[in-house]
């Protein structure tokens, strides 16, 4: 795909809508409230991949936001912004693949799960409860139990969808080779 | 679309403010609340909302499936944060009124009652001005009035596609994952985790290219009908402010005056009665 | 004559990414007021050559440039796409991803929102463009409350808007049911005599277009012009039909009669061509000497649905007291508008829907009990796109799929997919990624990936859709065989063509009911039908009619039978 900056724009606002769905219909409550088993981040890590940190960075604020909005619970700024930084950071990181080549071996793999645990640990374990502390006075331990829970939660689900989609996108761009038909 | 975001067509004084009088009026109104920890400021914000309710002729049927939402919400994040810090008001009020003893650390203390108080008026000041943003505000204004605020057009054209495209996107999720059902994909609570996270990604990986497909047409058709030409582009749906948006805005600056002065005021976020 | 507005000289288009040339040596000359049909097989080149008319190449797509190409007289790579924009206005296949707006009126401001047209200038414009184009009274509504042929309209509304010199339609048939594809080639004709722009039209469905009159047909192939001349000239030649492009029927059953079709009988349009005694009793001596198939037997019924009623939750009332059945071995054709309840049908059938009353039974017995997946062992679903279905990345395991989640072994799952592959054609691909696949191969893949599951029934939605005359005789042919073997085709489709040519009976939907099940050419040739389902009369039987045929329906049967025996020998 080509990569003007009308295609940016688009990518945001698509990627954003993808995550929204997920997010809104997809999501698998877990014991721990505010947090779900979220494979919208499995999305995020590979969109921000494929296109760069403010991609990555917009897809999480705006899909997070409107989530947010469409809950009706106000906007819990804290994991908004958390969000928005997990893709953010996770484009910066993952800044070497080349998915758009076809390109994904077992370092890019690697490379990649280095990523998500670097940039939801920043997330998660850092800003998210930070943040809600600051905001909104919320003790120090809750916030950091709920912060790790999501962290870990979303460090699994992303490194594994994030993982099988970047590996189905880089395996659906033809490439030339030598492929013979077979008797 | 409008039952995703809950729009409601009605005519009313707020319907007929402009999207970025309203885009602005939530964002001081939620920073006042969300900057002050000051009790008779979040009570005064609660109170305030309700007649601006019913001037917004919202019938509480209109909103009280997303209210379910944030009550469930709202109690389970209370009862987290009496679980993990009973003491919590304690430290911030700095005084201890024991009014029952629950064994071990579980004290219920004054101030931690008065702290719970103060989280959920947090939450009953903030939520009604957001449920009456949503319903009040077309999703369609809602793009023309980010870039009015200041936001970069094209960041704000993407929220316009976001807002655009997610039924679609909803409706294609939908159709993919039945079809993959049927060949036997299921994400039902019955299986392991990473069962299930496979079967998602059985559902996701056509969502996603045919998804990428979508990003390639749109930006051909967005590029040939001269997207980006400029460095501002004029919006359909804007509206000229009237005397009612500046005084809205006006009003919704001084709560947040108020804030910060309480603020200083109390040489803290907190307003302690305890002393 | 003015001068020409878009001109190729020595043009020749080779992307970046590819090994040879897309196209070479054109040599094209458009007019202003002209109206000019671009059609060829998929791969000719002529969506390319689309892109070079609208700037998309060389401004988005990359690549080398030969020769020259001049829009409104300067070189368009000395222009930006912008510039182009200004002359050049696209329709694009796909109106769903054109339709950027949150509704019709944002849309249709788009453009001069980009060239920040002001009020009340901004407000004004929209409504004249869109009352042009007739959805003047749906400003406010969004895309999900339009049908097909009104995102059509608007998307052209939102070039119109702007005072653009040529009109580019790419694909403008291909989306659409055939009466809304009848009234978009109108509307063409309206609005091209409305603005006198120049007007291209990028499509391979010849017969659907020539329903308007047509300046020149420019006919590519592996990336060059083969012709380009008038309609006339063209019908009567045998290009055509070498070229994988499909004649009008009338002019097929022409040449089946023995009339020499020249192009001094103005051949493009059946209202129009000119036949005498000699040439329509020919047309009567074929159909008298021709024979008509013998009957079928009648085989078991298998599938029945009784008094289905279905509402979605926002109130919509999809079905109502539908009642349908189907017997083994049937190929049949399920047609109707957009909302008459033919998707919500299939919903049905799969389980991915509950009906609030009625049943359906296969083979006798009630389905009411029966989960999705195991309906899926009796009815396989194909979607329309393969890009919606497939997941894995070989084919191999694409295939395998729905019996490793039904929990086989590899050992009892091999033997089967290898079967499932050669019956399809795809075992000599059998080690190879999905991706080197072509579109029409990808679909096979969906199609073997539900056959494997062995079931008696396959549904399929649009079969054919976006493929050329070449490619959908193939996956046709293919369904055919399949069908042979034993197995149930049952097809969703707006194609008039695919349910004459292949299905044997079609099952018309209108608003919720069953309108009628009777074979294709009863249904094509009954007006009143034809008007509520939104379909189209088939040129043949209006042929029957100008050359005194007395029973045109049996005509249409005649034509249809002769094809499949003498013609494709099945």
């Amino acid at each position: 795909m080509k990569k003007s900056p009308i295609v940016t724009v688009v990518a945001i606002g698509i990627g954003a809508a993808l995550f929204f769905v997920l997010a809104r219909f997809v999501a698998i409550p877990s014991p721990v409230p505010n947090t779900n088993i979220s494979i919208q981040y499995g999305l995020l890590a590979f969109m921000a991949a494929l296109f760069g940190p403010v991609a990555g960075l917009l897809i999480g604020l705006i899909g997070h936001a409107l989530a947010d909005f469409s809950f009706g619970w106000g906007i819990w700024w804290s994991w908004v912004i958390a969000s928005a930084v997990f893709g953010g950071l996770m484009g910066i990181a993952a800044r070497k693949l080349r998915l758009e080549e076809g390109e994904f071996s077992k370092k890019d793999l690697v490379g990649f799960l280095i990523a998500v645990v670097i940039a939801h640990a920043a997330a998660w374990f850092v800003i998210a409860p930070v943040l809600d502390i600051v905001i909104y006075a919320e003790p120090a331990n809750k916030v950091f139990v709920q912060g790790l829970f999501a962290g870990v939660s979303n460090i699994v689900t992303s490194g594994i969808i994030g993982s099988l989609l970047c590996a189905a996108y880089a395996a659906a761009k033809p490439k030339k080779g030598s492929l013979k038909e077979e008797e | 679309m409008r039952n995703i975001f809950n729009y409601v067509e009605r005519s009313s004084p707020i319907h007929r403010l402009t999207g970025a009088t309203k885009l602005i009026c939530l964002l001081l109104w939620s920073f006042a609340a969300m900057t002050s920890y000051d009790t008779r400021l979040l009570a005064a914000l609660t109170i305030l909302s309700v007649p601006l309710f019913a001037v917004s002729r919202i019938r509480y049927s209109d909103v009280s499936f997303m209210l379910g939402f944030t009550l469930v919400f709202m109690v389970l994040n209370n009862v987290l944060v009496f679980a993990f810090a009973p003491q919590h008001g304690v430290s911030i009020y700095g005084t201890c009124h024991v009014l029952a003893d629950l064994g071990g650390r579980w004290l219920i203390t004054k101030e931690q009652l008065f702290y719970h108080f103060n989280l959920v008026l947090k939450y009953l000041s903030t939520i009604p001005i957001v449920l009456l943003f949503v319903c009040t505000t077309q999703p369609s204004e809602f793009a023309a009035s980010l870039n009015r605020i200041g936001v970069k057009y094209t960041v704000a054209y993407s929220v316009a596609l976001a807002l655009r495209y997610i039924p679609d996107i909803q409706r294609e999720y939908h159709e993919i994952s039945q079809a993959q059902q049927a060949r036997g994909i299921e994400m039902s609570k019955k299986q392991r985790l990473s069962k299930r996270l496979r079967s998602a990604s059985a559902i996701l990986i056509p969502l996603i290219l045919s998804s990428m497909d979508r990003i390639e047409i749109i930006s051909n058709a967005m590029e040939l009908r001269g997207f980006g030409k400029h460095k501002k582009r004029s919006w359909y749906m804007a509206r000229p402010f009237r005397a009612a948006d500046f005084l809205s805005m006006a009003f919704c600056a001084l709560l947040l005056a108020a804030a910060l002065l309480l603020n200083y005021l109390n040489g803290g976020r907190f307003w302690n009665p305890f002393i | 004559m003015n001068d020409p507005i878009i001109q190729f000289h020595h043009f020749s288009f080779q992307y970046h990414a590819q090994s040879e040339p897309t196209l070479h040596d054109i040599e094209l000359e458009i007019r202003k007021g002209e109206k000019v049909l671009i059609c060829g097989p998929s791969g000719c080149g002529k969506s390319t050559l689309a892109h070079c008319i609208n700037g998309l190449i060389p401004f988005s797509y990359k690549g080398e440039c030969g020769g020259s190409l001049t829009i409104a007289g300067r070189e368009s790579r000395e222009l930006g796409i912008f510039e182009i924009s200004r002359t050049v206005g696209t329709v694009l296949q796909d109106a769903d991803g054109q339709f950027v707006g949150l509704t019709v009126a944002e849309d249709i401001a788009f453009a001069p929102e980009n060239d920040c047209v002001g009020e009340p200038e901004l407000h004004e414009r929209v409504e004249k463009a869109a009352a042009l184009v007739g959805v003047g009274d749906h400003l406010r509504h969004a895309p999900g409350e339009l049908s097909g042929g009104q995102k059509q309209r608007v998307s052209l509304a939102g070039i119109l808007v702007d005072d653009v010199d040529v009109l580019l339609f790419d694909e403008p048939l291909a989306n659409l049911d055939p009466a809304t594809g009848k009234q978009a080639i109108e509307l063409i004709d309206e609005i091209q005599r409305k603005t006198g722009a120049a007007v291209v039209i990028i499509e391979h469905r010849l017969e659907d277009v020539l329903h308007r009159h047509v300046d020149r047909v420019v006919l590519m192939n592996a990336g060059r012009i083969l012709a380009d001349t008038t309609p006339d000239e063209l019908l009567a030649g045998d290009l055509l039909k070498e070229n994988g492009i499909r004649e009008p029927l009338y002019i097929t059953a022409l040449k089946y009669a023995g009339v020499a079709v020249t192009a001094d009988k103005r051949p493009d349009s059946i209202g129009h061509i000119r036949l005498d005694e000699e040439d329509m009793k020919k047309v009567r001596d074929w159909f008298a000497r021709t024979p008509p198939a013998p009957p079928r037997p009648e085989r078991p019924m298998q599938l029945e649905a009784k008094g289905l009623r279905f509402a979605y939750s926002n109130g919509h009332e999809a079905l109502r007291e539908l009642s349908l059945s189907v017997r083994e071995g049937e190929l049949s054709a399920i047609v109707g508008t957009n909302g008459a309840g033919k998707s919500t049908f299939c919903k049905l059938l799969c389980g991915f829907e509950t009906q609030q009353e009625g049943t359906i039974s296969l083979s006798g017995a009630d389905m009411a009990a029966l989960s999705i997946k195991e309906r899926a062992d009796h009815i396989g679903y194909v979607m329309q796109s393969p890009n919606q279905m497939i997941s894995q990345t070989m084919i191999y395991d694409e295939v395998a799929l729905g019996l490793r989640t039904r929990g086989l072994s590899e050992d009892e799952i091999r033997p089967r997919v290898e079967e499932t592959l050669k019956i399809c054609g795809l075992w000599p691909f059998r080690s190879w990624p999905v991706s080197a696949l072509s579109f029409g191969q990808k679909k096979r893949v969906t199609i073997a990936s539900i056959l494997v599951l062995e079931p008696e029934i396959i549904l399929l939605d649009e079969p054919t859709a976006g493929q050329d005359y070449r490619h959908y005789t193939e996956i046709m042919e293919f369904l055919l065989a399949l069908n042979r073997r034993g197995l149930t085709v049952l097809m969703v489709t707006h194609d008039m063509h695919l349910m004459l040519e292949y299905a044997r009976r079609a099952i018309v939907f209108s608003d919720g009911a069953l309108i009628a099940d009777a074979p294709c050419a009863e249904i094509l040739t009954d007006e009143e039908i034809i008007r509520r389902a939104s379909l189209k009369e088939t040129s043949l039987y209006t042929l029957a009619q100008r050359c005194g045929v007395g029973d045109g329906q049996a005509f249409v049967q005649r034509f249809i039978d002769y094809e499949r025996q003498e013609v494709r020998g099945t």
